[in-house]
């Protein structure tokens, strides 16, 4: 992992320092809130609905054992005993005081962690595949990338006032699990007819109140400009984005409006002028950086197979699990293992402090202390030795983080909605409980197989409704809770958009309706299909007439 | 704030500065937790009046956006009208075994 230089670890003590300054002043009387507003939100507090929330980066989805228990410790010690992973890999807080919020940094700092850039219009957490440098199918870590990016970007002053927030996603994996097509920048590395390693980026994707997916506007990018061409970009963007209207501020506005083309121009004529210079990374850069995110010392091992059959066979839903939430890692005789955070009646992405804990456990005791977080709000182990597997299982069982649901319709994305936010428009939480209560048969949710639900309690889209194979969007109609169904999203690297439905149904006929829309494909659906295929191949219409009926036919 | 009668009785909601707590102002010009402790309103003038209290308490750092909301009376307690209101004040509706406000 990597780990803090003299100077970071210097600057976000000295940063601590001063916000506990700015603390001090906001309570004793010198500070307005609008003036401190900025400064809060710079360290990643924010004032939400029953008290202030933070928000502290995981860069790219990577934590050690070690910050995951000063993440319990904050949870027990300043919150209500719990936390909630979020889709950018970050972990929020949603109880906490703003004077205790200077520790609470303090104690983050320790652990190099920090809220600073979890807020506000500059460039966020950088996310990553949450399998990197682990994933059988992968060209390269992308995390040594992101570092790069995250070194650069963080508080250049240049980039310090963007006109709107700027979210960079990055896969090493020809199979996306990042999500990068609907990020401001998205980077999918792949190698061009020479071979050679390098990014198709893209550009201009985002969900929110306008959703695109990302165009491609360089289709290979040489590692060493991968900062020049950020910054081209970032620069094309800082000139051209809209400052006057927050609704039009984010990047997509401007490179779907003036097209992908004359964007490309703005940006290439930008990068010919830095290209070439300082900020070309230098391959010991790179080697330096990739040294911190070499590979453990894996023990030469074979694959468990026969072993791991024997115990499938005698446990059934050590099988299911085994099939959905373990995944094949690069090295023989180790396996990648899937905590999910979906437990049926749970609010998706919420841990508790004792579970927090007694993941970090799991990690040094079977995954080298490293845990990863996946943008789908589940935690990962990605050094588990095939021959602990079942081992492990059962301590995760014990902890009801084992549901065997990984991919499958009860994996759902949910924001916090309007149970804790102060933007949302509706609870989102309790529709995730529902569906989730809904399905439980374990043999139904094979069934159906791989399905993806994302719901939003408001159009700002934090639950990523737009790219769930249902997307469920909660809007306020005269001060009642109603749904609006989206069929056919995705967010992989064949991402897409959902369709609407219909009109919004109120809370308790969303189950229902998840119902008819499953029952519908599993009549419909032709061999090896899933959910989105059928979709994709049939349209929206089958699906409506299932949910509406003849009020459908008659519209 | 127009004079007279209010068409529904409204209270004034806001964030303590310290803890972000939620508040309602109460009689004596105090803020409490519970909004069956707060000061329901019932007239225009009443509403002109507390909500200057609260802005100024608002300018003495003691509370953030002071809010003027709609409440019904039902069995003798206070319930603002609005789902978001009412979720402030009572607290989320998931995770109540830790959540309770």
């Amino acid at each position: 992992m990597y780990r803090y230089d003299e100077f970071d670890e210097r600057f976000v003590h000295e940063r601590v320092a001063q916000f506990r300054r700015q603390v001090k002043r906001r309570i004793g009387g010198e500070l307005t809130e609008d003036q401190f507003r900025p400064l809060r939100l710079m360290n990643g507090l924010y004032l939400q609905l029953h008290a202030y929330m933070l928000r502290i980066n995981v860069p790219y989805g990577t934590l050690s054992s070690k910050q995951m228990r000063k993440f319990a410790f904050i949870a027990r010690n300043y919150d209500k005993n719990f936390g909630h992973f979020t889709t950018r890999q970050n972990i929020q807080y949603n109880w906490i005081k703003l004077e205790e919020t200077p520790d609470i940094l303090q104690h983050l700092a320790d652990v190099e962690v920090t809220g600073i850039q979890s807020s506000g219009n500059c460039v966020r957490n950088i996310t990553a595949d949450q399998y990197a440098g682990r994933a059988l199918d992968e060209l390269a870590d992308p995390r040594v990338y992101c570092e790069l990016l995250r070194q650069y970007s963080f508080l250049h002053p240049e980039f310090s006032y963007l006109p709107r927030k700027f979210k960079i996603a990055v896969t090493g994996s020809p199979n996306d699990r990042a999500a990068v097509a609907v990020h401001d920048i998205g980077m999918r590395m792949h190698k061009n007819e020479q071979g050679e390693l390098g990014f198709e980026v893209l550009v201009g994707g985002g969900l929110g109140r306008t959703p695109y997916i990302g165009q491609t506007i360089r289709k290979w990018l040489a590692p060493e400009h991968l900062l020049s061409y950020v910054e081209a970009i970032l620069r094309v963007y800082n000139m051209q984005g809209r400052r006057d209207n927050i609704n039009k501020a984010r990047i997509k506005i401007i490179v779907n409006q003036m097209g992908i083309d004359k964007f490309r121009e703005l940006v290439d004529k930008e990068w010919e002028l830095t290209k070439d210079g300082a900020l070309k990374v230098p391959d010991e850069e790179v080697a330096r950086i990739n040294a911190y995110f070499a590979p453990p010392q894996y023990e030469t091992l074979a694959d468990e197979t026969a072993s791991l059959a024997k115990l499938r066979a005698g446990d059934k839903v050590f099988d299911r699990w085994m099939r959905g939430n373990v995944i094949e890692h690069k090295v023989p005789g180790y396996a990648i293992v899937n905590v999910s955070l979906k437990a049926a009646g749970k609010a998706p992405g919420d841990i508790t402090a004792d579970q927090m804990d007694a993941v970090a456990d799991l990690a040094d005791r079977y995954s080298m202390g490293e845990i990863r977080v996946s943008h789908r709000q589940n935690l990962v182990l990605v050094d588990v030795k095939q021959a602990e597997i079942h081992e492990l299982y059962r301590a995760l069982v014990a902890l009801e983080l084992a549901t065997p649901n990984l991919g499958l319709l009860t994996d759902i994305i949910c924001c916090p909605g309007l149970d804790f936010c102060g933007l949302a428009n509706a609870r989102s939480i309790p529709i995730a409980q529902d569906i989730s209560r809904a399905f439980t048969d374990l043999d139904e949710l094979q069934k159906i197989g791989q399905f993806t639900i994302n719901i939003s309690g408001c159009m700002n889209a934090c639950g990523h409704h737009h790219v769930g194979h249902i997307g469920i969007l909660g809007v306020d109609k005269r001060n009642e809770e109603f749904f609006q169904l989206t069929l056919g999203g995705s967010s992989d690297q064949h991402a897409s958009l959902g369709d609407r439905l219909g009109p919004g149904l109120p809370q308790a006929e969303v189950p229902t309706a998840i119902r008819k829309i499953v029952d519908k494909y599993l009549v419909v659906r032709e061999h090896g299909e899933r959910f989105l295929d059928t979709y994709r191949r049939v349209g929206l219409e089958p699906f409506k007439s299932a949910v509406y009926g003849a009020e459908s036919q008659a519209a | 704030m127009g004079p007279g009668r209010l068409s529904m009785p409204q209270m004034i909601i806001a964030n303590r500065l310290r803890d972000g707590a939620v508040v309602f102002l109460a009689p004596g010009e105090g803020w409490e937790l519970a909004i069956a402790a707060g000061t329901v309103i019932e007239s225009g003038e009443e509403a002109t009046r507390l909500f200057a209290v609260a802005k100024r308490h608002e300018s003495e750092c003691r509370v953030i956006d002071p809010t003027l909301i709609d409440v019904e009376i039902k069995d003798g307690t206070p319930r603002p009208t609005a789902i978001r209101e009412a979720i402030r004040a009572f607290g989320p509706t998931v995770r109540t075994d830790l959540t309770e406000v």
